[in-house]
């Protein structure tokens, strides 16, 4: 049995990855799951200095699903790479290396100094809701997004990933645009932004008053937007939304993914990314397939 | 590592000890290792509620292998589990963050300070500043509402416990820090969970009387593990994990030192 993909030269044990922000560098869950068994861990978004990110309440709960408003915290390049990218190199999976900034030259720094670095792959975060200044405004517009995928392709040693915005009108010219700017893959799709009011208060739950929307809750949308794109793109994408379980993450595989990532059901279940890769397996032997590759954009 | 695991495993019992608060034991091999300040995250049944719901420990029954939670219903998912009966089955992921520091109250006079729902996790604490702990005094100051004194008679097992209530019914009328100033009491150390307002004064208190002070720390979470920075709170310094003025409640609390955090 073949789970192995390739995406852009890179080649993943099994097509299962962490959606950025939702895994921190691996160190925590690592406690629960043996980061050897996923495709790849890619990381919480690193800007070339440390950001403070949004004043709390920072998460809200709502059916199905959760809004998140963090605001990027991180601890910036130099944390990642002395700290984290040597605990990620202990294990055998790829490391992406999920990048934001405020500035197309915020982002450049930071992509430039993952370039000596073991880091497999950059995923370019352009569609953060949860910021003022920079990620999503490039990533709401398809000149904007044209501009700073051909920069940092210029600059990237590492193959690049665009991850995109729901939040637009036509999810498929912002990927013609991606990919028209030399963009290795897509990832999609970022979080819906959102919003909760509680009416006994009369206040917004979140800090920052929108958020982004995350967990199952989300899963039809993300499907069909990579089902679209598919169909619209030549450059392979990597699928998340709401992912809880093998099943789910085989719907992304059909509907044209090549991998999938888990995000917010992290939260649920910490074991999440290790129970899909062994329910991927067991589906392709329930059903006698051979290849993973034969699943991929098999929808009929 | 490998301390923190979620099991699926049983409530023993379940009963409503004062209005809107509960008392569940249930069975968990993680009372072996638990500290007291240390929380739950427990899952609700129910699909549409995605999040765990940090609770704290009350009580662990080492030897037996049990675990006690007294919480408050607030929504949703702790509605759910106010209605779970014996034997029901409940999912848990512990022990999460880290508790108070016993060490910090060898040879002192320690006083605890729970405000409603943060008196829970000082019955465990008492429990072991009295049999595992070197403390020289243990006290207890337990704010609530009314009338309705959860919890109090199990810590009179381990602490003298003073009782301020809101409405006067009981004890001191007024807070935690009323009783305090009532009965002339002071401390070499102070460890407390309760209300914010309630966490700001005595971070106050503890300032202005050169006290140590620890207090455990709540915000709305998701992971529980660290992972999603959901939970921050504000540091005086920077933070050695976050490398800015945040540190995460879940993991590097719930309990600070009252000095370290900006609240």
């Amino acid at each position: 049995m073949n789970t192995k993909v390739s995406i852009a030269g890179v080649e993943f044990k099994n097509p299962v990855m962490t959606a950025s922000g939702t895994f921190g560098s691996g160190m925590e869950y690592s406690e629960f799951v043996d980061l050897n068994r996923l495709g790849a861990v890619v990381t919480k978004g690193v800007a070339n200095v440390p950001w403070e990110g949004n004043p709390t309440p920072r998460v809200a709960e709502t059916y199905g699903g959760m809004l998140n408003a963090i605001g990027l915290q991180n601890p910036g390049i130099d944390v990642l790479i002395e700290r984290d990218l040597p605990f990620l190199k202990k294990y055998d999976t790829r490391i992406i290396v999920n990048v934001c900034g405020k500035t197309v030259e915020d982002y450049l720094e930071v992509v430039e100094r993952l370039g000596d670095t073991e880091a497999d792959m950059l995923e370019i975060n352009v569609s953060c809701p949860n910021v003022k200044e920079g990620a999503i405004a490039f990533g709401q517009k398809a000149d904007s997004l044209f501009a700073i995928t051909s920069a940092l392709k210029k600059k990237a040693k590492q193959p690049i990933i665009m991850k995109l915005s729901p939040n637009v009108t036509d999810i498929t010219e912002m990927a013609r645009a991606a990919e028209a700017a030399g963009a290795d893959a897509l990832s999609m799709i970022n979080t819906l932004t959102g919003m909760k009011i509680d009416v006994h208060r009369r206040k917004f739950v979140l800090a920052n008053r929108t958020g982004g929307l995350s967990g199952p809750a989300v899963k039809p949308v993300a499907v069909r937007m990579v089902y679209q794109t598919a169909q619209a793109v030549k450059i392979p994408i990597i699928g998340m939304g709401g992912i809880a379980n093998a099943e789910d993450a085989l719907e992304f595989l059909l509907a044209g993914a090549t991998a999938v990532a888990v995000g917010a059901m992290n939260f649920v279940n910490p074991y999440t990314t290790a129970e899909v890769v062994e329910g991927i397996e067991r589906y392709m032997e329930k059903y006698g397939i051979e290849d993973i590759h034969s699943l991929i954009g098999s929808v009929e | 590592m490998g301390q923190k695991k979620k099991i699926k495993t049983k409530v023993i019992s379940q009963k409503k000890i004062a209005d809107k608060i509960y008392d569940m034991w249930m069975e968990a091999d993680l009372a072996e290792t638990a500290k007291a300040g240390q929380f739950l995250c427990i899952y609700p049944h129910n699909e549409s509620t995605l999040l765990p719901r940090p609770i704290s420990i009350c009580e662990a029954d080492r030897e037996n292998g049990r675990l006690r939670i007294v919480y408050r219903v607030a929504g949703k998912g702790t509605e759910e589990l106010s209605g779970y009966h014996a034997d029901r089955s409940i999912e848990i992921l512990g022990n999460l963050g880290n508790g108070f520091p016993l060490e910090a109250a060898d040879g002192k006079r320690v006083l605890l300070m729970g405000g409603g729902i943060g008196i829970p996790p000082m019955l465990q604490l008492a429990k072991d500043l009295r049999q595992e702990g070197k403390a020289a005094e243990v006290t207890v100051i337990a704010g609530y509402r009314d009338s309705q004194l959860f919890l109090k008679e199990d810590m009179e097992k381990y602490a003298r416990v003073y009782v301020a209530t809101e409405d006067g019914s009981v004890g001191t009328k007024g807070n935690v820090m009323d009783v305090m100033e009532e009965h002339g009491l002071s401390a070499d150390v102070i460890m407390a969970c309760g209300p914010m307002p309630m966490l700001r004064a005595i971070k106050r208190y503890a300032g202005e009387h050169g006290t140590e002070a620890y207090i455990s720390l709540e915000e709305r979470m998701a992971c529980g593990v660290g992972a999603c920075l959901g939970c921050v709170c504000r540091t005086v310094e920077k933070d050695a994990h976050s490398h800015v003025n945040n540190a995460r409640i879940c993991t590097d609390g719930p309990v600070f030192p009252a000095k370290d955090v900006d609240i």
